[in-house]
């Protein structure tokens, strides 16, 4: 048997997943606390140990991780103009799978220093300036960086013109400094593909030690990625096909988790309807947002105070009846509902995570008067005609009726400014896998894809 | 010599393109570097362009009438942004009516503009008035 095991550290649960590759199929997964203080590999041990093991033992081809363990992959990204490149960084940062704790804009001062400091980052992500464009960002930020009482991995990503300078400046004080392709080389133009690499090789080399992962190497293979950038990887397969294998076409996969609703959408998102004209940034065809007051547990409070309303017109519950629910949520996170009142709470709060989530996540069409009539401008992707709609996470996997959560994803006529998909078919990750498939991309694509084809299953 | 750099745009809730396509492709025949952020755009795009692309002049199209409205304020705004010194013509039907353009253009040079032109101007004049406030020009 050609075994392949496929890890994910997450922060609470260490995943583990093992693929037989030539039958393509999973013969078992399993998942046990994360033990990130002590030896991370204690936490892997015991998910192991819940799969049967054949009577001529374990024989791994190959064993490989993903991450998100001891806070995830922490950034800082910085740019010149907050819409501009600051933007453009900060979401080259989320397609890289890190959790950004704050973007700064225009020249660094103190306070931002300090905010450095006290989130300690694993790695900055500096950019500002277009090619050929503002150089002074660059450089005067990379001398407001040398003033950080600690030592930092940095990756440059802004004006070609003035990189290589910051980075001089740079090594004086942080390590590694990297330069990479500037996120803007243009105006209006987005080019995150490069900096992603950088940092994911940034993680690779250095975080993965300091986050304690490498104890783990001794036994794996590697850790490859973060777990964001792994299920973004098999989303893109599954979108794109590999080879001979089709793919199915463009798609949107929302992770509902107990902190933050993460959603990727793997399409062009261009204007549906004739005469429409786009403005803003443009989207990157494969876009990750990351929403930290939407969780179903940990972030809980957060989530009722941004669905607002509609939860309570959802529910019929009263303020009281939520606010004790509230409460047991934050007694136990992990607490799984008792009663069909309390599983009726869950749905109710899924659907809002994934339907706001998906609102922040989707573009925006408005109507603009001119003196020649209404003209419609589009901000962001129109994913109206999206077909695909893919739910994962844990508070999805072990409900009935994942179908209902996942209805918060779709196009609401009474906010028909928002450009969710109309008519999408729904799928569930049944299994769990894919974070693992993101890894198995790595070895094995063409396998990878026609699992998760396999067992991304139909609502 | 380095590529001088205009950022270019149709201001305002005006739609004009065409105008926009032509003086972006004639300004890049002329050799500079067009930064063109296109219709609709508000006074803080053309800012925000100028500002990341370290750019040397904006030029500022209106065909619909509405110009003074559009253009007022956009000199202090660079002011504040840094960029206060940074050329900026204007020119298209900037006003509404059968206005004496004389008074027009002075109205426009008060807000800030450098140079501003009446609607008919060809594209050449805007060109060698470029190449002579950003010391292009041979003399």
């Amino acid at each position: 048997m050609q075994a392949v095991l496929l890890i994910d550290f997450g922060s609470t649960y260490t995943k583990v997943t093992i693929v037989d590759l030539v039958k393509e199929k999973i013969i078992g997964t399993a998942r046990a606390g994360t033990t990130i203080e002590t030896n991370i590999m204690d936490g892997l041990k015991a998910a192991l140990a819940q799969i049967p093991e054949p009577a001529e033992g374990w024989n791994f081809v190959r064993k490989l991780a993903c991450s998100s363990a001891a806070g995830g992959l922490k950034m800082i990204a910085s740019g010149l103009v907050k819409e501009l490149t600051a933007e453009a960084a900060r979401r080259a940062a989320l397609g890289a799978g890190a959790r950004v704790l704050h973007v700064f804009s225009y020249e660094l001062t103190l306070q931002d220093l300090d905010k450095i400091t006290a989130s300690k980052p694993d790695i900055l992500l500096l950019a500002g300036g277009t090619d050929g464009g503002n150089k002074e960002v660059l450089l005067k930020n990379s001398e407001m960086l040398c003033a950080l009482p600690i030592c930092l991995p940095v990756v440059v990503a802004g004006n070609k013109a003035a990189s290589g300078q910051a980075a001089e400046i740079l090594k004086k004080r942080h390590d590694p400094v990297v330069i990479a392709d500037n996120v803007m080389p243009e105006l209006g133009v987005l080019a995150v593909e490069s900096a992603r690499l950088a940092i994911r090789d940034v993680f690779l080399t250095h975080i993965v030690k300091s986050k304690g992962l490498d104890k783990a190497e001794e036994f794996l293979e590697r850790v490859m990625m973060p777990t964001p950038s792994a299920v973004l990887s098999a989303a893109e397969l599954l979108a794109q096909g590999y080879g001979s294998e089709r793919g199915m076409g463009e798609l949107m996969i929302v992770d509902v988790g107990g902190a933050t609703t993460d959603v990727h959408s793997l399409a062009k998102g261009d204007p549906s309807k004739p005469g429409v004209m786009l403005k803003g940034l443009p989207e990157p065809y494969a876009k990750r947002t990351v929403e930290g007051d939407l969780g179903m547990r940990y972030s809980s409070e957060a989530l009722v105070e941004a669905s607002g309303r509609r939860l309570f017109d959802y529910l019929g519950w009263t303020d009281e009846q939520v606010a004790c629910q509230l409460g047991l949520y934050k007694e136990d996170p992990w607490r799984i509902p008792q009663t069909e009142e309390e599983a009726k709470f869950d749905v109710a709060m899924g659907q809002m995570a994934v339907g706001l989530a998906v609102e922040r996540h989707v573009g925006t069409i408005e109507v603009v008067y001119t003196p020649f009539g209404a003209t419609y401008v589009q901000h962001g992707k129109d994913l109206t005609l999206l077909p695909v709609v893919i739910g994962t996470g844990g508070v999805l996997l072990y409900r009935s009726d994942a179908l209902e959560i996942l209805q918060g994803a779709v196009f609401n006529p009474e906010e028909a400014t928002i450009l969710k998909p109309q008519q999408p078919t729904f799928y569930l990750d049944k299994e769990y896998i894919l974070a693992a498939m993101g890894l198995l991309r790595e070895v094995a694509p063409q396998v990878a894809l026609r699992m998760m084809k396999k067992y991304v299953v139909k609502l | 010599m380095e590529q001088k750099v205009l950022v270019l745009g149709v201001i305002g809730s005006d739609v004009h393109a065409v105008g926009n396509r032509i003086l972006d492709y004639a300004f890049t025949q002329a050799g500079f570097k067009v930064i063109n952020i296109g219709v609709l755009a508000t006074q803080e795009e053309f800012i925000q362009a100028a500002i990341e692309t370290n750019a040397d002049a904006i030029l500022v199209s209106s065909l619909y009438g509405h110009g003074e409205m559009d253009c007022r304020g956009l000199r202090e705004k660079c002011q504040e942004t840094g960029i206060g010194n940074i050329l900026m013509y204007v020119g298209g039907n900037l006003v509404c009516g059968k206005q004496d353009f004389e008074a027009v253009k002075e109205r426009f040079l008060a807000m800030g503009f450098d140079r501003v032109y009446p609607p008919g101007t060809m594209t050449e004049t805007p060109i060698a008035d470029l190449r002579k406030d950003l010391g292009l020009t041979a003399d």
